[in-house]
């Protein structure tokens, strides 16, 4: 059934490898994608759907290392979106790619403020003010390591009153108003809508981060899960990355 | 020489064998995965003592916070005749069953800078909670006291009310017939109550990550410094994880034969 699937992009087949007769796609392509991709990805398998009434799109949204332990221990996923290079090693080191993986989009970070920006920040110099409550991504999740190249690239020494285990933790305490102001992916603040307001850091072009996408070896829908990689990465996709804050990739 | 009352039963035994293997096995995991030619560079790695160090002083300080509020409240629970007694039972067992992370975003908007609370201790007193060491003891209190509680109750039930009842007719009030009579009485719940109450508030994660934040001194505890080792580390993570445990168990050990072995028939 794997070389069916295989073949299926070109050879139209029963509807359990996900191609019906008129090469449309149907059966159940299931997407692993980064927490950050959830609307975009969303509204692309939305799209998918449309074209193809008989395809059912699922997604599992979660941390990238958590996705890809999940897919090193057998996970059942067609298509794998990591918001960094080194999650989707974890999956192509332990040759689970069906091919090699593709950057679709990048994602710079931003400071986000509460609405009104209460602390009065203006820029990259007040992580340094110990009399705001701040909030950075800890070292050890990707948002993290881009931080500290951005105050490094900006000669600030950050004074953090916490460091996140991940980026939407740091968002939701800027969403409650709890912290003046955290360093978030643009899209992050995109997505929070009017309760957080975005300042650029010209520092951030220092840590660009890049978000790759592979279908897997083991996909039950490789031919659907190649239509989605196809839409993510068309002049459609990256608009609709491009509205949620993304940069498409250069 | 088994004496015949003493064989456990087969009905018994095997489930019991089972639950046995299904509770354990995952701990005996981490042993076989726990990278040992390494363990000393992870153990000395910066943060690792103070983070162990905060967990065990929050856990030990919500205890004990849990318990100067959580008996009282169990007492009302089993021996008041207050109206909407079930209800109250029912709501302060609401942490129980809450997301912890949730449980965090709730603490938030009561005691934040912005919460019903905590925007009036910010703007009278000048007192910020969240972020600071007070608050990892309130996440944790929060969710581990009604497991006191829960206990303390079931063992007041359990209780012959008949003692106290004596001790009213010789003229003892119910203050010092909770003290001298109920509160030894029921000693043995308590004590089980509050090693229940420590381990939650050990293992908390969700709710303390939410409300405290993570910074290593003043907030960074053992389950988060695993959860983040585990996202660069798998490694230093199993380790982190037996340290825990080794500790916790050690402790709940010396404390059985110390403090529940005298109590306990």
């Amino acid at each position: 059934m794997v070389a069916v699937g295989t073949l299926a992009g070109c050879a139209p087949s029963g509807s359990e490898d996900g191609t019906g007769a008129g090469g449309e796609l149907s059966g159940t392509l299931t997407v692993f994608a980064a927490a950050s991709l959830t609307d975009v990805f969303t509204e692309v398998g939305d799209r998918l759907m449309e074209g193809n009434p008989s395809l059912q799109v699922r997604f599992t949204f979660a941390g990238s290392s958590a996705l890809a332990t999940q897919i090193v221990q057998g996970a059942p996923a067609d298509l794998f979106a990591s918001a960094d290079p080194q999650q989707m090693a974890v999956v192509t080191d332990a040759g689970l790619q069906a091919a090699a993986p593709e950057v679709f989009a990048e994602n710079v970070l931003e400071i986000a403020v509460p609405a009104g920006n209460p602390g009065g920040v203006t820029g990259i110099e007040d992580f340094a003010d110990p009399d705001l409550v701040l909030a950075v991504c800890a070292a050890a999740v990707p948002c993290g390591a881009a931080a500290d190249r951005v105050f490094e690239a900006a000669g600030v020494t950050a004074v953090p009153d916490t460091e996140e285990e991940d980026v939407r933790a740091g968002l939701t305490k800027v969403r409650l108003g709890e912290v003046d102001a955290a360093l978030v992916y643009a899209s992050d603040v995109r997505s929070a809508g009017s309760d957080v307001e975005g300042i650029p850091v010209p520092e951030a072009e220092e840590a660009v981060n890049e978000y790759p996408l592979c279908v897997l070896d083991d996909a039950s829908n490789p031919a659907a899960a190649r239509a989605f990689a196809d839409l993510v990465l068309s002049d459609e996709g990256r608009r609709t990355l491009a509205d949620a804050g993304f940069r498409p990739s250069s | 020489m088994r004496r015949p009352g003493t064989r456990v039963p087969a009905p018994l035994a095997i489930p019991a064998a089972l639950a046995v293997a299904f509770l354990v096995l995952p701990l005996a995991g981490l042993l076989v995965r726990a990278p040992w030619s390494s363990v000393v560079e992870q153990l000395t790695a910066p943060g690792v003592g103070q983070a162990l160090r905060l967990s065990l002083l929050s856990a030990t300080a919500a205890t004990a916070v849990s318990l100067l509020l959580g008996v009282p409240l169990a007492w009302v629970l089993a021996r008041s005749r207050i109206r909407g007694r079930s209800v109250l039972r029912a709501l302060v067992t609401v942490p129980l069953v809450l997301p912890p992370v949730v449980g965090g975003v709730a603490l938030f908007l009561v005691l934040g800078r912005q919460g019903i609370v905590g925007s009036w201790l910010d703007a009278t007193f000048g007192i910020t909670i969240p972020f600071t060491t007070a608050a990892v003891v309130i996440a944790q209190t929060f969710v581990a006291m009604p497991f006191l509680v829960v206990s303390v109750e079931g063992a007041l039930r359990a209780a012959d009310a008949r003692f106290e009842d004596v001790a009213a007719t010789l003229g003892a009030d119910r203050w010092t017939t909770f003290r001298r009579v109920t509160l030894p009485m029921v000693a043995p719940g308590v004590a089980a109550g509050a090693v229940l109450c420590w381990a939650r508030a050990l293992g908390e994660f969700g709710a303390t990550i939410t409300f405290a934040g993570n910074f290593p001194g003043t907030t960074q505890t053992m389950p988060t410094a695993v959860y983040l080792a585990l996202q660069s580390e798998p490694e230093a993570a199993v380790v982190l994880s037996l340290v825990l445990l080794a500790v916790s168990l050690g402790t709940l050990l010396l404390l059985r034969d110390r403090w529940l072995g005298r109590v306990v028939p």
